[in-house]
């Protein structure tokens, strides 16, 4: 029959065969993108250089853009994976990182450490720990809201994090109101998103973070799958859906939020990103999720580096998603499935 | 020997308006039951309780002896499987995709094993659905999809097959080639029940007919007793006879 052989491509040993070519394929273009996005910038490096360790070539290459590629790196990752779970959480292909309010529980917890000059906890900045805090009560907030009793649909989830998202949003409009100049400045610019150099051990902190919680969730991949139908489609095909919607709503979260807090709102990544890839992989979340990573990585860090090197001042990296991500991918989606928007 | 099923008491309700009430009843494997009744009877409750989806419900619903509450969903999903009245996908799984879910319950691991494509592989020749194996489910008509979704839930290779209203948005051909299946699997030892509307389907190819009326069992019986023209009206108030056809059978006619 000729069905035979390309049954076999889409899944069992042929699936497992296509996740290493394109895990292959993304991984050489990230570890690509990796190395050769530290040396362009104002000043120009050369990678022989920097390894050798000369000045200022390795400094500046160690010190400042290599740490900055790796957060820019882990974010891209982050954000895009979970872009892709919860829009199969809540079956909305629209659905970003940002849609259960993460980023504006984060925003409230930076514009509130801001306003109130907090300057830092531990040794660690006050603005990144208040927005943790601030997403992860928000989150909490939402959950709380949105469960039915021991229930919880994709339904609930949705409506209450829209809701709670505006509400957050006008709280920040009224803080935003009463600051000074210097503080509504900063408040600005950190709505506005940015990704800066951290120091190698709040850098190894996150990827403490992100990397584990990133594995379990490829790991889940055909439990998504299932999500991704229906609820009680999930169940009646031996998964616990309730389970799985807390799993998926505290793990992407905590990539969300851990993001967030150090950079600020990046949009657009979670949404072109898997979207993109569907087009390529199909549907299956065994590919989509570790490609997702791999894909939103390389992509943060294409733009990171177009933020900083295409103007003589730096401009906000979310900027430069939204202009250089959004028309690529309305002509990505035109150009195929035509029949099948959305 | 303990039946497959055994519902005592069993009823339902969603918050405070009660869809069914003390419904009691066995099923064994081995045959077709059709379930019908007026809309708002409570069948789609009542299948939805016996596929583990309805929690939680009163009184006791067993299978193989065990309440249906109780059970590890994987192992239930192994023997009974569920086939929704229709299916929305937001994203583009292929049609082979969508059959390879029912799998999900023997999942070993990330990828599926030779034993899950050659089940897999089964059902989808038993729904006659290999020709649109590779296209995405949302460009199917909705016979196609609905052949796709049995086929699904025959790749969970159960014992009992429930489906709420399967051939509702099929045509004629693929109405008489579904029932034709299920009795077909029924014959071979499973249990098959199925929501209907269709009497005439129902009594052309069911050992017994249930129905409900106002959250309760109506009638029990064979189609011919089951489906009389007097428990017709009792169940649906309205007038119908059985007419002779050509072949034999009779026919169900209702109305005036």
């Amino acid at each position: 029959m000729a069905n035979e052989p390309s049954a076999t491509q889409a899944n069992g040993a042929g699936l497992a065969r296509r996740l290493a070519v394109t895990l292959g394929v993304s991984g050489v273009i990230l570890a690509a993108v990796l190395v050769l996005a530290p040396l362009v910038g104002s000043t120009r490096i050369s990678l022989p250089a920097a390894l050798a360790g000369q000045w200022p070539d390795a400094q500046i290459f160690y010190g400042v853009r290599w740490p900055r590629t790796i957060l820019a790196a882990l974010a891209g990752g982050a954000l895009a994976i979970s872009g892709a779970l919860f829009q199969a959480l809540l079956r909305d292909a629209l659905a970003t990182p940002y849609t259960l309010g993460v980023s504006s529980g984060a925003s409230l917890g930076a514009v509130l450490a801001i306003s109130f000059r907090w300057s830092s906890v531990a040794g660690v900045p006050a603005v990144w720990v208040s927005a943790l805090i601030g997403a992860m009560l928000t989150l909490a907030l939402v959950a709380g809201v949105a469960a039915e009793g021991r229930r919880m649909s994709s339904f609930t989830l949705l409506l209450a994090g829209v809701t709670i998202n505006s509400i957050v949003m006008s709280i920040i409009m009224v803080l935003h109101n009463l600051a000074s100049v210097g503080q509504s400045f900063a408040i600005v610019h950190w709505l506005m998103g940015g990704i800066e150099p951290l120091p190698a051990t709040v850098l190894a902190m996150v990827a403490a973070v992100i990397l584990p919680v990133s594995a379990v969730i490829c790991w889940k991949a055909r439990e998504w799958n299932l999500m991704a139908v229906g609820e009680e489609w999930a169940s009646a095909r031996g998964a616990s859906p309730r389970r799985l919607m807390i799993l998926g709503y505290v793990a992407g979260s905590v990539l969300t939020a851990t993001v967030t807090s150090i950079t600020g709102p990046i949009g657009f990544v979670g949404l072109i990103v898997p979207h993109a890839l569907r087009l390529k992989t199909g549907a299956d979340h065994r590919l989509l999720m570790p490609a997702s990573f791999l894909a939103g990585a390389a992509f943060l860090v294409l733009c990171d580096t177009a933020a900083r090197t295409l103007m003589s001042v730096e401009i906000p990296v979310s900027v430069v998603t939204a202009l250089v991500g959004g028309p690529f991918f309305i002509a990505l989606l035109r150009s195929r499935r035509k029949s099948l928007w959305l | 020997m303990t039946p497959l099923y055994a519902l005592s008491g069993t009823g339902f309700s969603y918050g405070s308006s009660r869809v069914l009430s003390s419904v009691s009843l066995e099923m064994s494997l081995g045959s077709l039951v059709a379930l019908t009744g007026p809309n708002g009877a409570g069948k789609s409750t009542l299948l939805g309780i016996m596929a583990g989806l309805r929690q939680p419900y009163e009184g006791s619903c067993l299978f193989r002896g065990r309440e249906v509450s109780a059970w590890k969903r994987a192992p239930f999903a192994r023997s009974v499987s569920f086939v929704p009245q229709s299916l929305r996908l937001e994203f583009p799984f292929t049609a082979e995709q969508v059959v390879f879910m029912g799998r999900t319950p023997y999942a070993g691991g990330l990828f599926e094993s030779p034993d899950d494509i050659a089940a897999a592989r089964r059902a989808m020749d038993l729904t006659d659905v290999a020709a649109f194996a590779h296209r995405d489910f949302r460009s199917l008509s909705g016979g196609e999809r609905q052949r796709v979704v049995l086929a699904s839930a025959l790749a969970q290779q159960p014992e009992v097959l429930l489906l709420d209203e399967p051939t509702t948005f099929l045509d004629l051909e693929h109405q008489l080639s579904i029932y034709k299946l299920l009795r077909r699997l029924a014959n071979e030892g499973l249990l098959v029940v199925s929501v209907t509307h269709d009497l005439n389907l129902a009594a052309a190819f069911s050992d017994r007919v249930i129905a409900l009326k106002a959250g309760r069992v109506e009638a029990d019986a064979s189609p011919s007793d089951a489906l009389s023209p007097a428990s017709i009206r009792r169940i649906f108030a309205v007038d119908a006879e059985w007419l002779p056809r050509s072949s034999g059978k009779g026919w169900i006619a209702y109305g005036e």
